[in-house]
């Protein structure tokens, strides 16, 4: 069993004709990084909401270790397995501290005091914000904010974590904080993550790719075997990575190149 | 010069005072092409905001063709007609039930004529590349996230600014509707002699587009120049956490190495030939790779 199963999985907005998931199939394994692209409407930020019931399919089923989604008494279980990260920090954050943000979920749980505490802690620590328990988030920087919501969701213990553009609104350094941290959680806890981006470097790091277009999964792969492709990234309205252009460039003019994702890996090929 | 900033500084009378900008002087001259980097709270949208008047600023001058524009003998309505700034996420402004209606908001309190105003809306929608005869009656909100972002611009446009400022107008576009939105920035800066200011956090777009580069750092400018200027200031920069163009890094690199290859091209194709240039010069002196 797969920790997240879509089969067949349709869906229409009411005030809207075309479909906005239109026969999705996707297998997700526990402990794997996978990362989801496409353009604008073509139904990657619907396909978040599916994974943890914030939609459930008009046709077609989706699971998530095993339960359905369809069965509302499967709802809180399935939620508290997969937390979800959206693009803006300021929606997300609700407390007037970040201690007390990060403990919703958990309070929310009834848990006992001494075991929200613990917790708390923990998820600070772990995504690289101790000491800031007592900080109002609205003086954290975008970065420190997304962070925190991520705590937020590592509170409940989750074991997959979704993240829908969560860089979009951020500066270089909140986003590479946020990227490591979603390595991290990754490579360290085990925890799955689907990170839905329009960056694509930082879909490079993840495991495996989806491609969608038109609310369906067109391709997935490894983002080596995705970006050799550059007919199907043009046909899709994407782009490659700048160090994968350039050596697809190169490797048109004759120049005899492996298989870059990174800077440093094009400049040791050709010297 | 078309905007002269004198010894700006501003501060935000907080409960804890923040001060946003400490000792800014800058000229812009008509026609330039400026890009502004820096992180989040260096300054960059608060320097923006001063420049069309929605902020005061708390010491210094701001001279537009060289009349203060905080002062009796400037009108602020002109300054912002002249001055447009799109900001971010501008879609979230859309309010208006047709495109049409929407884009014509702007011209009809400007007081402009009826028909002036169906031209204006014509041009700038024609500008940013949707069709009108297929957009006008549609409502802003079911259209895409890169249609509604084209159209908020359109707005903007249609006032005919002679500077353009935007502050990070590609964030959560995808990548064909954020290739679209360069192409019209380059045809507004080259076909129509904008003077444009852009803020991002892309440094390809800003080495591609800008003919002039200013970092922004803890309210001042701390450097400034050419891109190839600014960008071979690794050092400098990274002090500030803020990355090279990824070419420039692949070609700084290579150069390190020893390929003899040049560090002040940005565009993907002078990369490529670039590079290829320099392998077969070397492989005239050497049987395999040369470093």
């Amino acid at each position: 069993m797969s920790q997240i199963e879509m089969q067949g999985v349709e869906f229409s907005y009411r005030d809207q004709q075309d479909k906005a998931l239109a026969g999705v199939n996707l297998k997700v394994e526990k402990g794997e990084f996978i990362a989801v692209i496409g353009a604008n409407g073509s139904g990657k930020s619907t396909l978040a909401k599916m994974m943890n019931v914030l939609l459930v399919p008009d046709e077609g089923t989706v699971t998530i270790n095993g339960l359905e989604t369809a069965d509302p008494d499967n709802i809180w279980q399935i939620r508290q397995q997969v937390g979800m990260v959206f693009q803006n920090p300021d929606n997300q954050l609700v407390a007037t501290l970040v201690e007390d943000d990060v403990a919703f979920g958990p309070e929310n749980l009834a848990l006992p005091p001494e075991e929200i505490r613990q917790r708390v802690d923990q998820a600070l620590e772990t995504v690289g914000m101790d000491g800031y328990q007592s900080h109002p988030p609205h003086k954290l920087s975008g970065g420190q904010k997304q962070r925190v919501a991520i705590a937020g969701i590592l509170a409940m213990m989750p074991d997959c974590i979704v993240l829908d553009e969560p860089t979009a609104m951020l500066d270089p350094i909140g986003r590479k904080e946020v990227l490591e941290t979603i390595s991290r959680l990754n490579r360290e806890e085990n925890i799955t993550v689907v990170l839905i981006t329009h960056f694509m470097e930082e879909a490079g790091l993840a495991d495996r790719i989806a491609i969608m277009q038109e609310g369906r999964i067109s391709r997935t792969g490894s983002p080596r075997e995705i970006f050799r492709d550059t007919g199907l990234i043009a046909e899709a309205g994407l782009d490659v990575p700048e160090v994968v252009a350039l050596a697809n460039q190169l490797r048109q003019q004759g120049v005899s190149l492996p298989e870059v994702m990174t800077a440093d890996e094009l400049v040791n090929s050709l010297c | 010069m078309l905007i002269e900033l004198e010894n700006i500084r501003h501060i935000y009378q907080l409960d804890d005072p923040v001060v946003a900008l400490d000792g800014v002087d800058l000229g812009i001259e008509r026609g330039e092409f400026i890009g502004l980097i820096g992180h989040t709270g260096s300054g960059k949208s608060t320097l923006v905001q001063l420049l069309n008047g929605l902020l005061k600023p708390s010491e210094g001058r701001i001279l537009f063709e060289g009349k203060d524009i905080n002062s009796q003998e400037v009108e602020l309505k002109e300054i912002r007609r002249r001055v447009g700034l799109v900001f971010q996420y501008p879609e979230h402004q859309l309010f208006e039930e047709t495109v049409a209606k929407d884009i014509a908001f702007g011209p009809k309190n400007a007081d402009l004529a009826e028909e002036e105003i169906d031209k204006r809306v014509r041009e700038a929608l024609d500008l940013v590349g949707l069709d009108f005869e297929s957009f006008k009656d549609r409502s802003p909100f079911n259209l895409s996230g890169g249609q509604q972002r084209r159209i908020a611009i359109a707005g903007v446009l249609a006032l005919k600014p002679e500077v353009l400022i935007l502050d990070e107008p590609m964030a959560g576009l995808d990548p064909a509707g954020r290739r679209k939105l360069l192409e019209l920035l380059r045809h507004l800066h080259r076909d129509i002699e904008m003077t444009i200011i852009l803020i991002s956090h892309r440094m390809e777009e800003i080495a591609r587009l800008a003919s002039r580069v200013l970092v922004m750092d803890r309210g001042k400018i701390i450097l400034e120049g050419r891109p190839a200027e600014v960008f071979n200031e690794r050092e400098r920069l990274k002090d500030i956490d803020l990355d090279l163009p990824v070419v420039t890094d692949i070609l700084k690199k290579l150069k390190e190495k020893g390929l003899k290859v040049r560090t002040d091209v940005f565009a993907l194709e002078d990369a490529r030939d670039e590079i290829l240039t320099a392998l077969e010069k070397q492989s005239q002196f050497r049987e395999s790779r040369p470093c």
